[in-house]
């Protein structure tokens, strides 16, 4: 196969991408170790004796130096092993990997409402700008952007699965094993919380971008060809006009992984969210540091694919070749 | 040429424009852009409508479209197209009208190309929209048309990106595309504007074939009154949003009857006469609020009182020829005369700055780089050749001279200009003020060396700080170059502003209340501020109007004239250059390729891209035929000049293997090595002074 601009390219994003997620492991490492508490002592309580604390710590590696420490955790990680969680005493892999393909439905399906709602919103708001469709549009974006997803989950869940409307499921999450039904109804209420909370953003990008596209000078040669108004809005307009909004949904995509606490919480879904919270109220190190570095991966990837998409749809992304 | 232009115009009238009244409507006020125009296009026609920017120029191209976007309309008046009112047309019936029986080429190319789609399916589209055609069989077309506009490799070229292009490139695709379907009209705003003057001498003459081959009738926007003399059969001067004056092209340029077409005709700078471009005093009225009478009263040397009443009408002067102006006669008897004869120079003194072997090489590869020779190595690092900006320049520039510095864009004339300032570092090569070594200055010395030296940008729209008051402007350099305490600086100020012609009321304002004209002043006010001994002006005109642009030329005169100051005049513009310049540098892809004294620069012996570049500037007299050079190709990239003599690729007067191989020194020409006038190129002297024959074939279609 012939090595091209964008083979060249595509190694240099992911050996960036290795080098930033050494880093974050570095990082995630580091401050795990500077937190206060002895994980032996935390595991064992208070009252042990320093033999059985000592002997724990030795078992757990801890008697090691810092670097011997962290490079043993590395190697661990490089052969699917991330440690065992001391508080689950099971292994971490065993318990991040359900959760997180949990929370990545949760936010790949918040990914698709939105990028449906907010580009159509976006468009439709600036083919229709200053008419009172945009206003209304604007306005319940910014009324959803504005509320914090507790306030609009909590009312979601008082009107859609309590006393008004008893429609769907106020908790949990059932896999799509179990039935499509169930599965999508579970998923409603918390993908639509996290929608009105993310919509608004999109929207708003979407709408700058094509009022600018409308005015640009391409869609007027476009239109005094004498080219049909439906080739101009997908052929001129949009193509142009929604590209930036790859990037605003891939910052969100990586900011939702992160974010999933306060709605998993809401929603009672074990997902990487809540378990982040577990980790961090029981001290499991091991835990925590797994979990943090897999949200960090994931916002790392989505940016990755996100400028990869960018640069498959506008011609003038370059790979560092003759231009 | 015109003749044969004369010959196929015919009697029926195939545009037809009728009192044109256009407004945009803004919030608090309506722009009446476009006011009481009416105009008659013969079939096979070419129309000229000149005029400066808010002239209404492209307003009424759009109106003659039915395009005017959300916010402008037509308020009164008809466009008929071929006997059709194109107001009573749906929709509908203007999108298969648009494009196929009039076409508009849009000023500025590179925004009006679709980035994110390839030229042939650009081209493709308009072929699809109007007639019944299979996508291939649309792409093929397309390829055909791109052949017709000469664009190179049209099968491989189709497939490219806008950006991919060139920008002579660009207008040949929209060319290609609003020809596509063969209009009958052929709309084309302002298609040489932004392009290198080769550039523009090879599009006008592709118009110029194509309207023969394809037997459209055209209207050409510019303002570039040359390109009008050259190639229009009938033209229209707007001023204001109004017709100032129409008429055939002899009748506009031999007896320009309005006084703003003789002030337009007197401040256009022409080669190789002894006319001083002469400005038109003044600036274009606020549409939004017109006084009764004549728009142009207030600039005019002929108005009366009776000019500021009622509503001006055309008046006839001749057959065929009509002006806005109730003192036309006047006008005529006697008219608006350029000034003559150069601008006072003081005489050069003793060398003040100069470089030797100057290089400024950008992204040249770090050692580390040039350890490999791999190039998929260089390119996983973004290593790219180096850009060559300039190459092995020596220029000496004498107290109190004007040197001009000639190159199209991407020579490297601006680059040359900011490295002799010190604003770039330069790679290589010394450069030497008052004889003293710039580079070993230390940093008082260089604060001595930034007050003497002072540049004054292209774009005085972008050049002034929007949130700083002129006063604060000007100021500035003050602060920072002389220890005038506050009262002084105030002073100083206004002492500055009224030096050019600004009065003190300006020191509150802000730049973005100033016009073009005026914002340039205080730039030009800013950089004599310290009492600079050397001032680059790095295209100090070309971002204005011609009327204004003579303005700025006069200014600079005088203050040369006052202080003794030395310029480095850079532009793109030879008439511009020739009308200030005592000595002039030619650049060509960072090389300086002749320099001499201006006549030295205008007569043989000459280099082949002077001799180029002198001929690709339009006569500003209908009756005298242009003939350009046409050069083969674009300018090479500075990542990848070529070996030997850089102008090889595309000189017409190649001799062979040597000009590839080994690159010409500046050599003087003449009897004495003392001459001034040097040339690098390998031909002898008769060989650069002698005609060349069969050059202009290739410009007949």
């Amino acid at each position: 196969m012939k090595i091209t601009d964008f083979h060249l390219y595509l190694l240099k994003r992911l050996s960036y991408l290795v080098l930033t997620m050494f880093l974050v492991s570095a990082i995630v490492f580091a401050s795990t170790i500077i937190l206060p508490g002895n994980a032996a002592v935390l595991i064992l309580g208070r009252s042990a004796d320093e033999n059985s604390v000592a002997a724990l710590e030795k078992k757990l590696g801890l008697d090691q130096p810092w670097y011997e420490q962290y490079f043993d955790w590395v190697g661990g990680l490089f052969t699917g092993d991330a440690g065992t969680s001391l508080v689950r005493q099971e292994p971490v892999i065993d318990i991040v990997v359900p959760r997180l393909f949990t929370s990545l439905q949760l936010a790949v399906f918040t990914l698709l409402v939105v990028m449906v709602i907010g580009i159509s919103a976006g468009v439709l708001s600036a083919l229709k700008r200053d008419t009172i469709v945009d206003r209304i549009i604007s306005g319940v974006a910014y009324v959803g952007v504005s509320l914090p997803e507790f306030v609009t989950g909590t009312l979601l869940i008082l009107l859609l699965a309590g006393p008004v409307f008893n429609v769907f499921p106020a908790s949990g999450f059932v896999p799509l094993s179990e039935g499509i039904v169930p599965y999508l109804s579970h998923m409603i209420l918390p993908v639509a919380t996290l929608t009105l909370l993310i919509t608004a953003y999109v929207l708003r990008q979407t709408r700058t971008e094509i009022i600018e596209v409308l005015q640009s000078d391409y869609v007027r040669t476009a239109r005094l060809k004498g080219v049909s108004r439906r080739r101009v809005l997908y052929k001129h307009v949009l193509r142009n006009g929604l590209l930036p909004t790859i990037t605003v949904l891939a910052l969100n995509f990586g900011w939702m992984m992160g974010s999933l606490v306060v709605v998993e919480e809401i929603f009672a879904i074990s997902g990487l969210g809540r378990l982040v919270v577990f980790a961090i109220q029981n001290r499991d190190l091991p835990l925590l540091q797994f979990v943090v570095l897999v949200i960090a991966g994931a916002y790392a990837f989505a940016n990755l694919g996100a400028d990869l998409l960018y640069g498959y749809l506008d011609p003038r992304i370059s790979y560092g070749g003759e231009e | 040429m015109q003749l044969e232009q004369t010959q196929t115009t015919s009697n029926e009238t195939v545009l037809s424009i009728d009192s044109l009244h256009v407004e945009y409507s803004t919030p608090g006020s309506n722009v009446r852009a476009v006011r009481d125009v009416s105009l008659d296009v013969a079939r096979g026609e070419t129309h000229g409508i000149a005029g400066e920017s808010g002239s209404g120029k492209s307003t009424l191209a759009l109106a003659i479209l039915q395009y005017l976007g959300d916010n402008g309309s037509i308020t009164s008046g008809t466009v008929q197209f071929n006997g059709t009112d194109l107001q009573e047309l749906s929709e509908s019936e203007l999108r298969s009208l648009r494009g196929n029986d009039i076409a508009h080429v849009a000023q500025d190319a590179k925004s009006s190309l679709n980035p994110s789609l390839s030229v042939g399916e650009q081209v493709a589209e308009t072929i699809q929209a109007h007639q019944d055609v299979s996508r291939s069989e649309a792409h093929q077309q397309a390829i055909e048309m791109l052949r017709e506009v000469d664009i190179p490799d049209p099968e491989y070229n189709a497939d490219q990106y806008p950006h991919e292009l060139s920008g002579g490139q660009q207008q040949r695709v929209l060319i290609a595309m609003a020809l596509s379907c063969s209009p009958e009209l052929l709309i084309l705003d302002e298609p040489t504007t932004g392009l290198d003057v080769t550039t523009q001498s090879k599009i006008v003459e592709l118009i110029q074939d194509l309207k023969d081959e394809y037997e459209t009738t055209i209207v050409l926007i510019t303002h570039n009154l040359e390109i009008i003399a050259q190639i229009t059969d009938r033209v229209s001067i707007m001023y204001a949003g109004e017709l100032m004056e129409q008429g055939d092209v002899y009748s506009i340029f031999d007896d320009p009857s309005n006084p703003y077409t003789q002030g337009l005709l007197a401040a256009t700078p022409e080669i190789g006469s002894d006319k001083a471009p002469t400005a038109i005093p003044g600036q274009i009225p606020d549409l939004t609020d017109l006084d009764d009478g004549c728009t142009f009263a207030d600039r005019c040397a002929f108005a009366t009182e009776e000019c500021r009443t009622g509503s001006i009408a055309m008046e006839t002067v001749a057959d065929d020829h009509e002006t806005r102006c109730r003192r036309w006669e006047a006008a005529v008897e006697d008219p608006i005369q350029p000034k003559r004869g150069t601008y006072d120079r003081a005489s050069a003194g003793g060398e003040l700055l100069s470089a030797t072997g100057l290089r400024k090489i950008f992204d040249e590869p770090s050692t580390v780089g040039t350890l490999f020779e791999d190039t998929s190595f260089e390119r996983f690092f973004d290593l790219e050749p180096p850009v060559k900006a300039v190459n092995d320049v020596d220029i000496t520039v004498r107290e109190s001279e004007t040197v001009g510095l000639v190159g199209e864009s991407g020579s490297g004339k601006s680059t040359l200009g900011r490295t002799l300032l010190s604003l770039l570092e330069p790679t290589e090569g010394t450069v030497t003020f008052r004889g003293d070594d710039v580079g070993e200055f230390d940093s008082s010395e260089m604060r001595e060396f930034y007050s003497e030296c002072q540049i004054v940008f292209q774009n005085p729209h972008s050049s002034l700080n929007p949130r700083k008051t002129i006063g604060q402007i000007i100021e500035r350099p003050l602060r920072m170059f002389t220890d005038a305490d506050a009262e002084a600086r105030t002073n100083r100020v206004v002492e500055l502003l009224e030096q050019v012609d600004l009065g003190p009321e300006y020191v509150r304002r802000y730049p973005h209340e100033l016009s073009g004209g005026e914002k340039q002043r205080v730039a030009i006010a800013r950089a004599f501020a310290p009492n600079p001994s050397f001032i680059v002006l790095d295209e100090p005109v070309s971002a204005l109007d011609v009327s204004v642009q003579a303005n700025i030329l006069d200014l600079l005169s005088d203050l040369r004239a006052e202080y003794g100051t030395t310029y480095l005049l850079i532009s793109h513009d030879l008439s511009v250059i020739s009308a200030i310049c005592d000595r002039i540098m030619i650049m060509y892809l960072g090389e300086i390729v002749e320099s001499g004294r201006r006549d030295d620069i205008f007569e043989p012996p000459y280099h082949p891209y002077t001799r180029a570049l002198l001929s690709s500037i339009p006569n500003l007299d209908p009756h005298k035929e242009s003939s350009p050079i046409l050069l083969e190709g674009d300018v090479p990239s500075m990542r990848n000049t070529p070996n030997g003599c850089s102008f090889h690729t595309r000189c017409p007067q190649k001799i062979g293997s040597v000009c590839e191989e080994s690159c010409p020194e500046v050599e003087p020409t003449g009897e004495g090595e003392s001459s001034e006038h040097g040339i690098a190129c390998h031909l002898d002297e008769d060989e650069m002074s002698t005609a060349i024959e069969g050059l202009h074939n290739d410009a007949d279609g």
